[in-house]
């Protein structure tokens, strides 16, 4: 018997491989590497502690210290150098933002899946709730839960998580009703499927892109949100370092020693930047209805 | 018509109530005690007693809220706890900067946003489009402060053609407005950047185009008209985000609108100002909604309203 030769035919590129080929997608994924390192070997990295007042850490005046010198990116009003101050804060912005935005996405996720496979009241209920948050001014919101309670780091993830849910309920139950009223799950429930098979085993799997996209974009509304509460002052509390609070504690000396804004307002920038490259990329890779136009 | 404005006015009414319902349980049900904020630490607790009295803050919330419904169906929001104003005159005197603010913003940003969207979309796939579209991600995802603290630094400080914060004349307006309006744009160009790809791509262009006109005239005259009408739909959806992003550039530049009466009565726990302010905050987010469902139908007769 001879061998069959199976012509050599590749496959078509999976997600990941398609993902690979966008150069702003790979950029922000660096970027994200760039900061989760930052952020993990910030003992190793980091040249001073981040608490410690360096006695050499401020001029002769008592100033922040420029750049440059043994401080790579200068000192903050307490002579405690900000390189090391910003490793650290990467810490507190990535834990926010994943424990923030996977909070957000639970809560979206099973209301949208709620309401979309349960029509009648209770979707009714669920829905008219939804946009009855989507009429809250969310950053105030958000500003006058984070002032009340005492701010740490759960609580300002779980504020966050309370006003960020419901974009996600809102795409996720569009999904869901359109896929309640496919065949194969009619052909499901005809075979005698439970509601809860139907819901895990054959709507959830179809919903992961979804909740992959708007996991990924929701990470820099989390992280921006979070700057933005600590910046106020109501999110996460000195000495514990954020990007936002180091510029709300050093605000002061905002004008002679801009850089104290400049440096964790770029890192700001960049993370956010960095999930809303991928996030956006991945929303052209995951959506079948947009396959092969890239 | 009439009978669908009627329903979504009946249904905004029915939202606003449900915002004032949370919010009032939420201020009730939280660990902060106004009456501590005006009685002062010194108080003895017989004044304390007596200051909750007064306000009324010894009553349980069904007694609470009811009263403050009944008050804002008269149109009374209440007075505020320590400055001793109707929350009305409160807002009617902020409100006129956050709204110029809010116009010279939004303005900003279309007029950045869709310049930009429109470039990208003509010159789409080449170095221009890539640098537009990398720097609308930009504007999208920078911090509101971090922008209005650099404009600040670079245009009042450095520079010194701004002033550094306040309200009067046009230099004041310009530096806030051009932030919101920077950090707006990056939405609107990325709407436009689709929209006019979509019409450029329509047979009505090729007509024009083969009719002779000019390239010109083509894109003026036919593409961006066309391009720019789902736009103006999406401001009132914008009016939501805006609400936010005024709080805190209102702060930084020291304008006197509501974002900062907001942001001093959280500090201060001034319940009826808080709840003063978010109330209108809704009202400006459904009725931008609202505008936004009702210009549609006009803008592309294609959408009717059921």
């Amino acid at each position: 018997m001879t061998d069959i030769a199976v012509p050599d035919r590749a496959l078509p590129p999976g997600p990941l491989a398609r993902l690979m080929r966008r150069k702003l997608a790979v950029f922000g994924l660096l970027l994200i590497a760039l900061v989760v390192g930052g952020a993990i070997f910030a003992p190793l990295i980091a040249p001073f502690d981040p608490f410690q007042q360096n006695f050499d850490g401020l001029t002769i005046e008592g100033a922040p210290m420029p750049p440059g010198g043994a401080y790579p990116l200068g000192t903050d009003l307490l002579g405690r150098d900000l390189l090391s101050r910003i490793l650290y804060g990467a810490r507190t912005s990535l834990i926010i933002g994943v424990l923030a935005n996977g909070m957000a996405l639970l809560i979206g996720t099973l209301v949208g899946i709620t309401a979309g496979y349960f029509r009648g009241w209770v979707g009714s209920i669920l829905m008219r709730f939804t946009d009855l948050m989507m009429a809250f001014p969310a950053l105030l919101l958000a500003i006058c839960l984070a002032a009340i309670f005492t701010p740490s780091l759960w609580i300002v993830a779980m504020v966050i998580a309370l006003v960020n849910w419901v974009q996600t309920a809102r795409v996720i139950y569009t999904e869901t009703t359109s896929l309640a009223e496919r065949d194969f799950i009619a052909a499901e429930r005809t075979l005698g499927a439970g509601t809860g098979r139907i819901l895990f085993r054959h709507i959830l799997p179809h919903l992961v892109p979804t909740i992959i996209v708007w996991g990924t974009l929701g990470i820099s509304t989390t992280v921006l949100l979070e700057a933005t509460l600590s910046y106020l002052g109501v999110g996460v509390q000195p000495p514990t370092p954020s990007w936002g609070n180091i510029i709300f504690e050093n605000q002061t000396y905002f004008q002679a020693a801009p850089w104290l804004v400049f440096f964790p307002g770029a890192a700001i920038l960049m993370l956010a930047l960095a999930f809303n490259l991928v996030g956006d990329a991945l929303r052209d890779v995951l959506d079948p209805t947009l396959r092969g136009s890239d | 018509m009439p009978a669908y404005l009627a329903r979504r006015l009946f249904q905004s009414a029915l939202i606003l109530l449900g915002v004032s319902f949370i919010t009032f349980f939420l201020l009730f049900v939280l660990p902060a005690d106004p009456v501590r904020q005006i009685a002062g630490r010194s108080a003895t607790p017989q004044t304390v007693e007596n200051i909750r009295r007064e306000l009324g803050l010894d009553q349980p919330f069904v007694v609470q809220y009811g009263r403050y419904l009944w008050g804002l169906v008269q149109g009374d929001m209440g007075r505020s706890y320590l400055q001793k104003t109707d929350v009305s005159t409160l807002i009617a005197a902020r409100l006129p900067p956050t709204l110029l603010l809010m116009a010279a913003g939004i303005a900003c940003e279309l007029v950045l946003g869709l310049a930009m969207g429109m470039v990208a979309a003509l010159r789409r796939g080449r170095a221009t489009d890539n640098v537009l579209m990398m720097t609308s991600f930009v504007a999208v995802s920078a911090p509101q402060f971090v922008v209005s603290l650099i404009l600040l630094y670079i245009f009042a400080v450095r520079l010194g053609w701004f002033p550094i914060g306040g309200y009067g004349t046009w230099h004041h307006l310009v530096l806030p407005a051009v932030t919101l309006g920077i950090l707006g744009s990056g939405w609107y160009a990325r709407m436009m950047r689709s929209s006019m790809v979509e019409v450029l791509r329509a047979d009505f262009i090729r007509t024009a185009r083969a009719k002779g006109l000019t390239r010109r005239a083509v894109i003026f005259r036919h593409a961006l008209p066309n391009a720019i009408l789902p736009i103006i739909a999406m401001i009132g959806i914008d009016i939501g985000i805006f609400m936010g992003g005024i709080v805190v550039v209102e702060g930084v530049f020291g304008w006197p609108g509501i974002g900062q009466l907001a942001w001093q009565a959280i500090q201060r726990v001034d319940i009826p100002i808080i709840m003063g302010v978010t109330l209108v905050s809704a009202c400006a987010i459904v009725l931008g909604n609202l505008l936004a469902d009702l210009i549609t139908p006009f803008i592309d007769p294609r959408i009717r309203i059921r």
